[in-house]
């Protein structure tokens, strides 16, 4: 058993983009990703997250699960950074929709239009939804 | 399974960790640690306490690549790098150091 | 008659049909787990909670396991589960839009 898994070396760098458009709780969806993402951190990808729709939810301040007894994963996403993830984007229209501003968010995003979160998206290699 | 620490039944999975995140006391390190045939030094709490401080941060057990870039960065290269925590923790810093601070198996961890 | 409503009104349209076909008279509506974000202060779903003629209710777990404390409109009504077994008993029936 090891602890982490590598690439090979000299293995391709591939741009992937994670894309969260559920909110938090009422699916499984937001945390299934979230653990996804930190598994890719261990193959050395260039990895991005997006947070579209109902996913910008995911980065609100101030969750507090101890009222429906569920885990708050929402700790997590600060530690991305120590993870080398540090691209995090988030569409403009997902949050104004939502009555949300980027001080509203518990780690620091790109706020992006929507033009711009298309341009992002067309770049990568492998996109994952969830 | 079920261990004894001082008279209390501690639940843990197949794998040796702990079922109830809370049951986690010094005590049940010691037991947990003797499980894994190590002697806890002030090394080995070192690394302990940063896990637990980690996991009461983030809510998850960091990765070793993690644990061993943040460990370097608060207690110095000497102790953030894999040969100073492997020697304490033969089996990984990863595994084995969160299962005797009583935290879930890593993330990402095989 | 109660309507409970489960989910964001961003993701599904079960939130707009409530507005859309519940008698008014002697309705309301309680927002639980993801339809509490429709009561999102400055969403774009305020204003048609603001004119939805009945009560709203809020349940108060959902509302904080989402980071909404301090996030939700005036006007609507906070319960925490008794509130919620109150509602379900003071109403004639219950409607679940799933």
């Amino acid at each position: 058993m090891s602890d982490e898994m590598d690439f090979e070396e000299g293995g391709t760098v591939k741009k992937f983009m994670f894309v969260n458009r559920k909110a938090p709780y009422g699916t499984i969806y937001a945390l299934e990703g979230l653990e996804v993402v930190l598994i890719s951190a261990a193959f050395d990808q260039d990895v991005s997250l997006a947070f579209v729709d109902d996913g910008v939810f995911q980065l609100v301040k101030g969750q507090k699960t101890d009222g429906v007894e569920m885990k708050n994963f929402s700790p997590t996403y600060r530690a991305l950074e120590g993870y080398d993830i540090e691209k995090l984007y988030v569409d403009r229209e997902s949050l104004e929709a939502r009555g949300l501003t980027e001080d509203d968010l518990l780690v620091d995003v790109q706020v992006m239009s929507a033009a711009e979160m298309g341009d992002m998206m067309a770049q990568q290699d492998v996109l994952i939804s969830f | 399974m079920a261990m004894d620490v001082n008279g209390v039944s501690i639940e843990t999975d197949e794998e040796g960790f702990l079922v109830n995140l809370s049951d986690w006391n010094p005590d049940v390190a010691l037991e947990l640690a003797k499980g894994e045939s190590i002697e806890l030094t002030e090394q080995h709490w070192e690394v302990i306490n940063f896990l637990r401080e980690y996991y009461d941060e983030y809510q998850i057990a960091p990765a070793v690549r993690v644990l061993t870039k943040a460990i370097g960065k608060k207690l110095g290269p000497d102790k953030g790098n894999s040969k100073y925590l492997y020697d304490l923790f033969p089996y990984g810093p990863g595994k084995q150091a969160c299962k005797i601070a009583g935290l879930p198996k890593p993330t990402g961890c095989i | 008659m109660l309507h409970i409503v489960n989910k964001s009104p961003f993701d599904t349209g079960s939130l707009a049909s409530v507005l859309r076909v519940a008698k008014k008279d002697g309705g309301a509506v309680l927002l639980i787990e993801d339809g509490v974000y429709a009561a999102v202060k400055s969403s774009a779903t305020e204003a048609s909670l603001k004119a939805a003629g009945m009560p709203v209710y809020v349940l108060q777990a959902d509302a904080d396991a989402r980071g909404l404390q301090s996030k939700l409109m005036e006007g609507v009504n906070m319960v925490d589960y008794g509130g919620f077994v109150d509602l379900v008993a003071g109403h004639d029936n219950v409607q679940s839009w799933l």
